[in-house]
């Protein structure tokens, strides 16, 4: 086996390009996944609730904007009933953003731990947050 | 879970609209009335079975007159001022009649029409070649005649723009953001790559609003129903002489020009 | 088979790492455009569409040529090409490879592509040149491959390659009608708009695809120990020169269309063109040029002394190719723009990163043509050994 060299050589090449993201999160600093709640809205609120149930929004808030999205835009459809019988305006901008008006602490700080790249803002304008 | 926000939608739907077919006197709110809040008012959306605009050209004698409905729009929707003219994004710019209706164009027309300043913009056509080359429906024909476009779908392929003959569709060769003045917190701005142009402001019109420009205008663009034949639009177009850009080209354009006489 | 794209001498390897080289500066441009946007490139508010798409309609027709190998060899058992419709089906696939390429890098959310798929509009005439060009891809791999290996083995190729090679003939005319018709049925472009336009394009694809292919049976017959044989190259000769005439005389049409009929929108663009507009006139020289090459190509290819030179029939061969290029690959379809739906003047010429994304999706080309060629060409060889 001439080749032998060679392919010990490659394979500690492969593994330790399979390894890099393991070894690379290892030695990171843990991202800080723990979303704020607090906005001046919010914590005007009395009852304190989003337009559906807290579980359903963690777990299904990217199908609520995107079928939002195809009703308004398509639809036309911009009126949605919520859990308190208060209606709502299917809005990013204008509903969500309205009390979550902490970008960074709410969307942000969530989508960095999960990795996900959103593309909502490079046309929705998220309000101004006073930074620190 | 859907289902039941689904039938529950078009119920409100129905309400809204048997709301406004039975009154004709609609809530116009004033502007910054509803920036306050974000509570939705249900069956407060202008709606039609075919919107269309009628441009009466004695309104706009001065160029204060329809830079004003300009700067409405602008402001209203984001949009940027290029500063490469190759670049530029337009959804109602100001044309002289040469250029507005190229093929009706003559050295000796009144000397009124050639100091005109004409408003163009989308003509929200009947039968849109923009919609019919698009290919992935991203700009549409919505059932109340607005042909309306969805920035979430476009694949930047500008055939729209090789196939509209008004030339009213504008590319977004680079990030806009940088160049609008005055960003209105309340409405997106576009991504780069993808087409834009003049949507009749739906989304005014669905919170009871006139478009911006027409409300600037001040009675110079009269905004209607083209199939009530009652509504605002149809009595001007009943009694004054009125002509549309290019009306060879098949596509049945919804906007109307009125120049002078009575 | 594909081992032999891997063996080669050194002239082949320096080619090979030579377009490998220009890849990547046009990956590192495409990587730049991509970042910025469309805004790098000479495009506008109104030449909306530049050199990407103009080399995309080129390209179609390059591909589709490969039916006039394909199309006498089979359908009118014309011997002469046997030898060569390898190299006519393997000239199809990098062709369609490269528009696809084109298409995709002047997608300003290129992203989002698949769009096309996920919300499939059947109206849209760019949806059927995706169903056309994918499937006109998919054929010619799927016959050269499985022909090519069926001759490496002496073995008669499979029962199911002949459908579709008779569905490659009608397909190859399909693909270049569907990307005339994203022009020719848009109203607000008179150029454009003209029922003559998909038999323009299918003459001047059968021109300048054979051409091309003429000039590449020489290159192989000097570089190679493979001759593609004498009389395939004058059969395609012949094709060459009937094609040229025929698409010079529906250029002729057109202009006749316009001139005597004087509708301004018909005459705008031909002026434009050819004599400049308002004192715009950037592309009158490469027009005059591109008219020039074909004329001239028309004397070579017709005096039998200039066209059985090798010499004159390589220049002849290029002039056509290069003169349909200029044609075709630029002044058509800037030309559609110029003047405006307003009728107003905005000029486009290519920028630098314009030019090295091009180059680079050229050479994408080159470089599948050139190991499908050189695994061909070895089996070739092998079988004549």
């Amino acid at each position: 086996m001439p080749d032998k060299s060679k392919i010990i050589y490659l394979l500690v090449i492969f593994c330790a390009i399979a390894a890099f993201p393991f070894l690379y999160n290892s030695m990171s600093t843990p991202v800080n996944a723990k979303i704020q709640l607090n906005t001046p809205v919010i914590d005007a609120m009395t009852v304190k609730q989003c337009i559906v149930p807290k579980e359903e929004m963690r777990r299904d808030h990217m199908k609520i904007l995107n079928r939002w999205r195809d009703e308004v835009v398509r639809d036309s459809h911009r009126e949605f009933g919520s859990i308190d019988g208060v209606m709502y305006e299917k809005s990013l901008q204008r509903t969500c953003m309205h009390c979550h008006s902490n970008k960074s602490e709410f969307c942000d700080r969530c989508h960095a731990y999960a990795s996900v790249d959103v593309y909502c803002w490079d046309c929705h304008l998220a309000p101004k947050e006073n930074k620190p | 879970m859907s289902i039941g926000r689904r039938q529950f939608l078009k119920a409100a739907g129905v309400t809204g609209l048997l709301g406004l077919v039975g009154s004709p006197l609609l809530k116009i709110f004033a502007p910054g009335e509803l920036e306050a809040s974000s509570e939705f008012r249900e069956g407060a959306a202008l709606t039609a079975r075919r919107w269309s605009l009628v441009v009466d050209m004695k309104g706009f004698p001065t160029v204060e007159s329809y830079t004003k409905c300009i700067e409405a729009c602008y402001n209203a929707h984001n949009i940027p001022h290029m500063d490469n003219e190759k670049h530029e994004v337009k959804w109602i710019w100001p044309e002289t009649y040469e250029h507005a209706f190229p093929d009706n164009y003559d050295v000796y027309l009144s000397e009124n029409i050639e100091s005109m300043t004409f408003l163009i913009l989308c003509n929200h056509c009947d039968n849109p070649p923009c919609v019919r080359v698009c290919p992935t429906k991203a700009t549409f024909k919505r059932e109340d005649g607005i042909v309306a476009m969805d920035y979430h779908r476009c694949i930047g392929c500008r055939f729209c723009m090789a196939a509209c003959p008004y030339g009213a569709r504008s590319f977004n060769w680079r990030d806009p953001r940088p160049f609008i003045k005055n960003l209105n917190p309340l409405y997106p701005t576009r991504t780069k790559g993808v087409v834009e142009k003049c949507n009749f402001c739906a989304e005014r019109l669905s919170r009871g609003e006139h478009p911006a420009c027409v409300e600037a205008s001040e009675g110079a663009l009269v905004f209607g129903d083209l199939k009530d034949k009652d509504s605002n639009v149809r009595n001007i177009l009943r009694t004054k002489f009125a002509i549309t850009r290019k009306p060879d080209r098949g596509t049945l354009p919804r906007v109307y020009y009125i120049i002078g006489g009575s | 088979m594909i081992e032999k794209a891997l063996s080669g001498n050194k002239f082949y390897w320096a080619w090979v790492c030579f377009l490998l080289a220009v890849i990547a500066v046009g990956v590192a441009s495409y990587i730049r455009q991509f970042h910025y946007g469309l805004g790098i490139t000479g495009m506008s508010r109104d030449v909306s569409w530049g050199f990407y798409i103009a080399q995309f309609t080129f390209f179609v027709g390059v591909a589709a040529s490969a039916v006039m190998v394909v199309m006498p060899y089979y359908l009118h058992n014309f011997k002469r090409f046997g030898r060569i419709t390898i190299l006519g089906e393997f000239l199809a696939i990098p062709a369609v490879v490269m528009c696809m390429l084109f298409i995709f890098v002047d997608m300003g959310q290129p992203t989002r592509i698949l769009n096309v798929i996920l919300y499939y509009t059947p109206n849209s005439i760019m949806f059927w040149d995706m169903v056309a060009l994918s499937g006109y891809l998919t054929i010619n791999v799927l016959v050269g491959w499985t022909t090519l290996s069926a001759q490496q083995k002496s073995v008669p190729p499979p029962k199911w390659v002949k459908p579709l090679i008779y569905l490659s003939i009608p397909w190859a005319f399909s693909i270049h009608t569907v990307t005339a018709f994203l022009y020719a049925g848009l109203p607000a472009r008179h150029f454009w708009l003209s029922a003559i336009m998909a038999a323009r394009f299918l003459a001047s694809a059968f021109a300048g695809g054979p051409a091309l292919l003429v000039i590449l049976c020489i290159i192989i017959k000097r570089i190679t120990k493979f001759d593609p044989g004498e009389k395939a190259v004058k059969g395609l000769v012949t094709i060459v020169t009937y094609a040229l005439i025929v698409n010079i005389f529906f250029v002729g049409l057109e202009l006749f269309t316009a001139l005597y009929s004087q509708v301004p929108g018909h005459m705008q663009t031909f002026k434009y063109l050819y004599f400049g507009l308002g004192g715009h006139g950037k592309l009158i020289p490469l027009m005059w040029f591109s008219t020039f090459l074909a004329i001239s190509a028309v004397v070579l290819l017709l005096v039998p002394a200039t066209r059985t030179n090798q010499i004159t029939l390589l220049f002849a061969c290029a002039s056509v190719h290069i003169s349909l290029w200029f044609d075709k690959g630029f002044g058509f379809v800037i030309g559609g723009f110029v003047p405006n739906p307003l009728e107003k003047v905005t000029e486009y010429w290519p920028t630098l990163n314009e030019l090295l994304v091009t180059t680079g999706i050229w050479s994408i080309g080159l470089l599948i043509l050139t190991a499908l060629y050189k695994i061909a060409i070895s089996v070739k060889v092998e079988l004549e050994a």
